[in-house]
């Protein structure tokens, strides 16, 4: 048995402060997750909606993501309905990312000259963010462990310039590094603390909670209408003009609007989990999520976030 | 003569592209040399996942002078003329010759181009290969506006001689050229200079970099099969996994690991299918047994721990992969095995086309049709309705959900699982073939019958919804079905009207249009056996055409008999009765099919042409009778002297119109026989 280095360390949660810390001293703020149920990191409006524009940026942010249909009753090592992604966006993407992902990677104790890290090719592609760029998955030891985009268009914008998104499946990464088998017996807090607490712990009984209501319970037509009336509120916002007149402001609300097509988003994952949306219909659904998304992306060029200078008008 | 080197320094390029890339390199920037005159002994290309490479040989210094002469106005033309002649050449009026051009006399200038720098002319060339590289895919990076395939870092590029090196100067969108490059990004990862390929490669070499691609791969392959051997083990063979893998790194280092005892039940096909696709590892087959149980992976850094750390890390990987692959075999074989009742009923929740219901609809339409063409496969019905019925069952298995390219293999596996006979079995797996032109066919009758049934179905459905392909556009690969459908028949010497069949498959489907469509694909099919599309046209007009074998039996003699001296005049002899009758029949406004009678016959060789027609007409007749198609075409071909002889000897039009009638009837014979054997008319030529 090999002893770890004193620099490993020794629990899900301070992988994540590492990261933290070093995305920091890198210069990126320190975000918040969003506060709503989203797929993946990217979905934070301070990715999909930052990307665009031309403002320089700087981000990072643990995201909570939900998959309703990876639910496995907490059973199965590897898959979660709902899990954690680390989530870099820097605008634009520095000529030295590839070195900067690599400290990350030092920084939560992997080290580079016992590990095989690889670029391999991976184009990304959103079709429900109309959303595309190219990069790579990067393994470690032949596993996953990032993926590595540079945004060429979100919302059916070009980036310009180009951002660069690093993705962190915090998980799989975490256990890797823990050396830990399944998920759930994996160290939350330290595991020498007066409460020490396991993934278990926290997630076993959600995991079998969203699980039985992903798939068997949650109310579809609820969830149809749902979807009908982000969709609509979505449009409806979109539709206003863009001086408010109360205020007399020009006040473009890209970002409610986009909260709309979030939530559009996570209903239709959750009525796939329902097996509720055939084969053909799936499509549709993600084009109509698709067309909002454009439309918000549409919305926040127009905001000064999005690049938007008043003299223009 | 100095020699060349260029280097584009970029993060990791795909695999898959590199090789493409290095040649496109080669020759944007050769030809851009030659064109200025810039000639060289060599070049050779070279990538890795960071770089490209092109080394040039002996390269010309500066391009020859060269002198173009270009003509002026007349002598004595208007001023302006002369001057605007002189301005574009960039000539005085002093340089100027005046020679005699027929009557006239006219100014001629000698423009004078100094020979090229080969600097010059590179960092031109280079900074357009750049520009225009053609990737099949580029990206744009930071805040610039260059495209490449991943951002582009820096460019080496430098003349070399006895003199020493120099870097060609130039700028492409901020990436200053420079003597300068970094070895393996972990082992060498600083920036080094260079003054010539030797030197570029040694350096590299000291520097964990392998530049050569065939250099790597014969490495990796050596390794590998050194290692396994040792162990009493072989590699499977691989070649596009090779390709791949030596394309991922810089400095091979092959590691062979173990698969976990756990998951050495697992079907060979399942473990090498996840193996190379999750993880590009090589199969290792133990000599003893013959199982794989062991594994090659290919990492791109030399440790300390000469890849321990490395080697445990895949193994886990691996084995967390095979653990699901392990758990949907079971899951899997407990369906199967309890008669894969659950799949069939989830195919009827799978749309297969919004217009042609469900999964569960196809099948039982597939079902229905393979029991018919049972008969024609010579295959027992109920076991092809059996085999017809579970073909597909595997499609909603969770290994064929998780490894599509195992589909029809898993289900031979699962139905062999559930007890059905070797040929259900067997039909499982083959009825997808022949997936294209080249691929083998299944001889298996209730293989062939499922394989038919398929293939007939989809597209008579989509004939019947019209969806049919239109030019490069053929999203359900309805000529691939096509193709299949006519291989399946023509290799297995089957006898299956087309007609009957798809009015059976789909009741609204256009059966003489899609019969059409066959005939186009049997055209294209043919012509790369050498049968030419005129003579598909003089079969496919005959009656019996829905049969693609007597179809292709009938064109493959008569392309043979054409090839014949008798066979490519008798067609002459045809054409020119055929004309001749026509006319006059057009002309007449009659049809001369009355029937020619002998005793208006004068000369000899009219006499003989009778005689001949009979011959012929009886020989046909009991040839095609017997569906020997050879022996009509060369009975036909018998004509040839005598038609020949009666045109040489005889005049149609005769004086007298009793005769010339009874000739024309006669050239009607000649028609009718030969058009028994196929229609002529549509021969070309």
């Amino acid at each position: 048995m090999t002893t770890p280095a004193l620099d490993t360390p020794r629990s899900f949660q301070e992988i994540i402060l590492r990261l933290q810390n070093y995305w920091a001293s890198k210069g990126c703020a320190i975000l918040q997750p969003y506060d709503m149920e989203v797929g993946a990191g990217t979905f934070h409006p301070a990715t999909t909606l930052r990307a665009l524009g031309d403002t320089p940026w700087a981000a990072a942010y643990v995201q909570p993501s939900r998959r309703p249909t990876d639910g496995r009753y907490g059973e199965n090592p590897n898959r979660l309905q709902h899990y954690y992604q680390y989530q870099v966006l820097i605008k634009p993407s520095p000529s030295d990312l590839q070195d900067l992902y690599l400290g990350s990677l030092k920084a939560i104790g992997i080290d580079m000259s016992l590990h095989d890290i690889r670029f391999v090719e991976d184009d990304w592609e959103s079709p429900t963010l109309g959303a595309w760029g190219l990069g790579w998955e990067v393994w470690c030891d032949g596993m996953e462990v990032s993926q590595f985009t540079y945004f060429q268009q979100v919302g059916g914008h070009d980036c310009k310039p180009v951002s660069g998104e690093l993705t962190y499946g915090l998980e799989r990464l975490a256990m890797y590094i823990l050396g830990i088998d399944h998920v759930m017996d994996m160290p939350f807090n330290d595991p020498s603390a007066p409460i020490p607490l396991s993934y278990r712990d926290i997630f076993k009984q959600t995991e079998e909670e969203y699980a039985r209501w992903n798939f068997d319970v949650a109310n579809t037509e609820t969830l149809l209408q749902h979807f009908k009336d982000a969709e609509a509120e979505c449009e409806a916002i979109l539709a206003q003009p863009h001086e408010d007149p109360k205020t007399g402001k020009r006040i473009v609300m890209a970002h409610p609007a986009y909260d709309q097509c979030i939530k559009a988003s996570h209903v239709f994952n959750l009525l796939d989990a329902r097996g509720v949306i055939s084969v053909t219909e799936r499509q549709a659904y993600i084009g109509r999520v698709r067309a909002l998304a454009k439309q918000c992306a549409d919305a926040f060029v127009q905001t000064e976030a999005g690049g938007y200078k008043a003299a223009e008008a | 003569m100095p020699d060349l080197l260029i280097e584009l320094f970029s993060e990791e390029i795909p695999a898959r592209m590199q090789a493409r890339a290095a040649k496109d390199l080669q020759k944007l920037i050769t030809d851009g040399l030659v064109e200025v005159g810039l000639t060289y002994a060599g070049a050779a290309a070279f990538h890795t996942p960071r770089r490209l490479t092109l080394a040039v040989g002996e390269l010309l210094a500066q391009s020859k002078p060269t002198v173009e002469e270009r003509k002026g106005p007349a002598v004595g033309a208007p001023d302006k003329a002369i001057e605007g002649f002189l301005r574009g050449a960039g000539v005085s009026k002093d340089d100027l010759e005046v020679r005699t051009v027929g009557k006239k006399e006219v100014y001629f200038a000698a423009i004078h181009k100094p020979g090229r720098l080969a600097e010059d002319v590179i960092a031109e060339v280079l900074e357009a290969a750049v520009h225009n590289f053609p990737w099949p895919k580029s990206m744009r990076w930071g805040a610039g506006n260059l495209k490449w395939v991943r951002p582009l870092h820096s460019i080496l590029c430098i003349l070399s001689d006895e003199e020493g090196a120099r870097v060609v100067p130039f700028e492409v969108e901020g990436i200053v050229s420079s003597n300068t490059t970094r070895g393996h990004r972990f082992h060498a990862p600083d920036a080094f200079a260079v003054s010539s390929f030797d030197d570029y490669t040694s350096k590299l070499a000291r520097a964990h970099v392998v530049l050569d691609a065939a250099e790597r791969s014969d490495a990796i392959w050596q390794d590998a099969t050194n290692q396994a051997f040792a162990g009493g083990f072989e590699v499977i063979e691989d070649a596009g996994l090779l390709a791949e893998v030596a394309n991922l790194v810089e400095h091979p280092v092959v590691l062979m690991g173990t698969i976990d005892e756990d998951f050495l039940e697992l079907p060979a096909e399942v473990l090498q299918t996840s193996m190379r696709e999750h993880q590009k590892f090589f199969s290792v087959r133990s000599t003893k047994t013959g199982r794989i149980e062991r594994f090659v992976t290919v990492a791109n850094i030399a440790t300390a721990d000469n890849g321990a750390t490395i080697l445990a890390g895949n193994q886990k990987v691996l084995s967390a992969r095979l653990a699901d692959a392990k758990f949907f075999w079971e899951n899997d074989l407990r369906v199967a095995k309890a008669g894969m009742g659950p799949w069939t009923e989830a195919l009827s929740n799978v749309t297969f086309h919004n217009k042609l219901g469900s999964q569960a609809d196809r099948i039982a339409r597939i079902v229905a049709l393979a029991r018919r063409l049972a008969d024609v496969t010579g295959s027992d019905a109920n076991e092809t309705e059996q085999a017809a019925g579970v073909a597909k069952a595997d499609l909603s298995s969770e290994m064929v959900y998780e490894f599509p390219e195992l589909q029809g293999l898993m289900g031979r596996y699962y139905a062999k699982a559930a007890g059905m006979s070797e040929a259900i079995a067997a039909a499982a797996q083959e009825h997808y073939s022949p997936l294209g032109p080249t691929d083998a066919v299944p001889t298996a009758p209730v293989s062939v019958a499922v394989a038919l049934a398929d293939k007939l179905d989809t597209l008579a459905c989509f004939w019947a919804i019209d969806e049919k392909p239109t030019g490069s556009k053929d999203p359900f690969a309805l000529r691939r079905a096509a193709l299949g459908v006519t291989r399946l028949i023509l290799e297995n010497d089957l006898t299956l009207p087309l007609g009957d069949i798809i009015s059976a498959a789909h009741a609204d489907a256009d059966a003489s249009d899609l019969l059409a469509f066959f005939h186009d694909r049997l055209k294209v099919y043919l012509r790369d056996q050498g049968i030419r599309h005129d003579i598909i046209d003089a079969c496919t007009a005959m009656d019996g055409n829905d049969d693609l074998n007597l179809l292709v039996k009938r064109a493959r003699a008569l392309s043979d008999a054409l090839k014949t001296d008798d066979g490519e005049n008798l067609i002459q002899g045809f054409k020119r009765a055929n004309n001749i009758l026509s006319q006059a029949e057009a002309k007449d406004g009659v049809e001369y099919s009355f029937g020619a009678d002998i005793k208006f016959a004068e000369a000899d060789t009219e006499k003989a042409l009778f005689g001949a027609l009979d011959t012929a007409d009886a020989a046909i007749a009991s040839a095609m009778k017997s569906g020997d198609f050879a022996a009509a075409m060369s009975a036909m071909a018998q004509l040839r002297a005598p038609i020949d002889a009666f045109f040489d000897d005889v005049k149609i039009n005769a004086d007298s119109e009793i005769i010339r009638r009874n000739r024309l009837n006669l050239l009607s014979r000649i028609r009718t026989t030969c058009g028994a054997v196929a229609d002529l008319t549509r021969i070309e030529g």
